[in-house]
């Protein structure tokens, strides 16, 4: 059988795209694959790593669990929207240096745009609910303490830029 | 791993989806929040020919709550469900066990009515669904029917949902007057699919009685399982053993029968207690 393809439009970190995919492109590859945007990374491929989260409407989704073809017309921010416009890195971003929230990096993208998302429903965090917030991602290298206290430390960034 | 080529489908009303999957009959899928299709897909478990994908189909997102109880329509996700205060007032349950179903990233996408279509004996809402004594509304093209809670689940991953009907509603009731709610569980690593989960209900009269004490369990049966402990209360910890002599589990990975029984008795007192409490 020759294989179905459809255009669909996507808004990645406000730039909008039309291009034509087979129905079976997971938008992880969409966005790796046919935008160029590989800072969205691909680990497991069924939902349990996190290193994929993008940002659907706002909301945190794992790329490789939709079609590309379902979300067409979507407005996606991927970790390389999440710095401003001038470079200046987002609050999660300068974090993640300060605290040292990263070794290999493999893991960062997901946690940094699940993170980004949390603190726009909690912006003060304690250690506690920073640790509920990252519970959905995987990270092999920093045994996560480092990615806790950038949480909270994203969260007061936040408020001193504010 | 990427899923196998399929047909795909998006129709936009109820209607074209029911004709839809008519035609493509036993070769065809509902794509809902793909939270549990697409590991399968993925991972090459399944690759059916066609995917009738309901995500655009309007009217179907809605979660209503008035006094009798809660209905969610299929695409309405987990964390609307969730966050819906109104539905929280009326079955307070539905929180309290979706706050443990995977995670948030997982449950913006993954739907309730496609956590029971998916009938898995881990799932928290296939234990919610038991011991609210709810119902799901199924459609074809020429038929509807409303299946309740005890017949809708066959076995693992096994619904009485036939080829070609679409799960388009559920109705969770509310629990009459003075009762109070829990759901507690034990998963390996925080929003892993647990081990043992526990929902219960305790009803009370005005006098502090109890009148029915009720809950309802998940990884430990095929198919939901729902115990009245009522006989037991309010002698919690005589309630987790009948309980625990009640369930018959299964050793996996996971867990021995051994310790999944200790879970059964350990959690439903912490799951009664915490419904006297609520
Ligand atoms: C990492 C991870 C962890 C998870 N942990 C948990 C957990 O702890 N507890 C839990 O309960 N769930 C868990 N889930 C699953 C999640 O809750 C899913 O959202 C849910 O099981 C399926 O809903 P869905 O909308 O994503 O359905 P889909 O994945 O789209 O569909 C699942 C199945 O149901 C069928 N289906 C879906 N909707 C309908 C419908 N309206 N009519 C007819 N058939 C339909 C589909 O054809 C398919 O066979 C987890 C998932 C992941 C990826
Ligand atoms: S690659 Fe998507 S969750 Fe692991
Ligand atoms: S930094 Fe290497 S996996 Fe997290």
């Amino acid at each position: 059988m020759t294989e179905q393809v459809r255009p669909v439009t996507l808004v990645v970190n406000g730039t909008g795209h039309r291009i034509t995919v087979p129905v079976r492109r997971l938008l992880s590859d969409a966005l790796r694959h046919d935008l160029g945007l590989t800072g969205t990374h691909v680990g497991c491929e069924h939902g349990v790593c996190g290193a994929c989260t993008v940002l659907l409407d706002g909301l945190p989704v794992r790329s490789c669990l939709l079609f590309a073809v379902t979300v067409d017309g979507a407005d996606i921010t991927t970790v390389e929207g999440l710095a401003a416009a001038d470079g200046t890195p987002h609050p999660v971003q300068q974090a993640f240096t300060e605290c040292h929230a990263l070794q290999c990096g493999f893991c960062t993208p997901g946690f940094m745009t699940t993170i980004a998302a949390a603190l726009q429903d909690n912006p003060d965090p304690d250690e506690e609910q920073a640790r509920a917030i990252i519970g959905g991602n995987l990270c092999r290298c920093t045994g996560y303490q480092n990615i806790v206290k950038a949480v909270v430390r994203a969260a007061a960034i936040a408020r001193e830029r504010a | 791993m990427k899923p196998a080529a399929f047909t795909y489908h998006d129709p936009r009303t109820v209607e074209d989806a029911l004709r839809v999957l008519a035609d493509v009959g036993d070769e065809g899928k509902v794509l809902a929040g793909g939270q549990s299709l697409l590991p399968i897909l993925n991972m090459r478990l399944a690759s059916p020919a066609h995917l009738v994908d309901i995500n655009k189909v309007a009217g179907l997102s809605a979660v209503s709550a008035d006094a009798g109880g809660v209905t969610v329509g299929a695409t309405a996700r987990h964390t609307e469900v969730e966050r819906d205060e109104a539905a929280y007032a009326v079955q307070p349950l539905l929180r309290q066990a979706l706050r443990l179903v995977a995670h948030p990233a997982i449950r913006n996408r993954g739907t309730t009515c496609g956590s029971l279509a998916h009938a898995d004996p881990a799932g928290e809402m296939t234990a919610v669904l038991a011991l609210t004594g709810g119902a799901v509304r199924l459609r074809t093209s020429t038929a509807e029917r409303e299946v309740a809670a005890a017949d809708f689940f066959l076995g693992p991953l096994e619904s009485c949902l036939r080829p070609g009907e679409l799960l388009v509603s559920v109705h969770f009731p509310a629990f009459p007057a003075g009762t109070g709610t829990a759901f507690v569980e034990v998963a390996r690593r925080h929003g892993d699919y647990a081990l043992c989960g526990v929902a219960a209900a305790v009803t009370r009269d005005g006098d502090g009685t109890v009148t029915s004490a009720r809950a309802a369990y998940i990884s430990v049966s095929p198919t939901p399982l729902v115990l009245d402990l009522t006989d037991a209360a309010p002698d919690w910890a005589a309630a987790g053993r009948l309980a625990r002599e009640r369930v018959d589990p299964e050793a996996d990975i996971h867990s021995t029968v051994a310790y999944r029984r200790q879970l059964v008795e350990v959690l439903t007192v912490r799951a009664l207690t915490a419904g006297v409490a609520a």
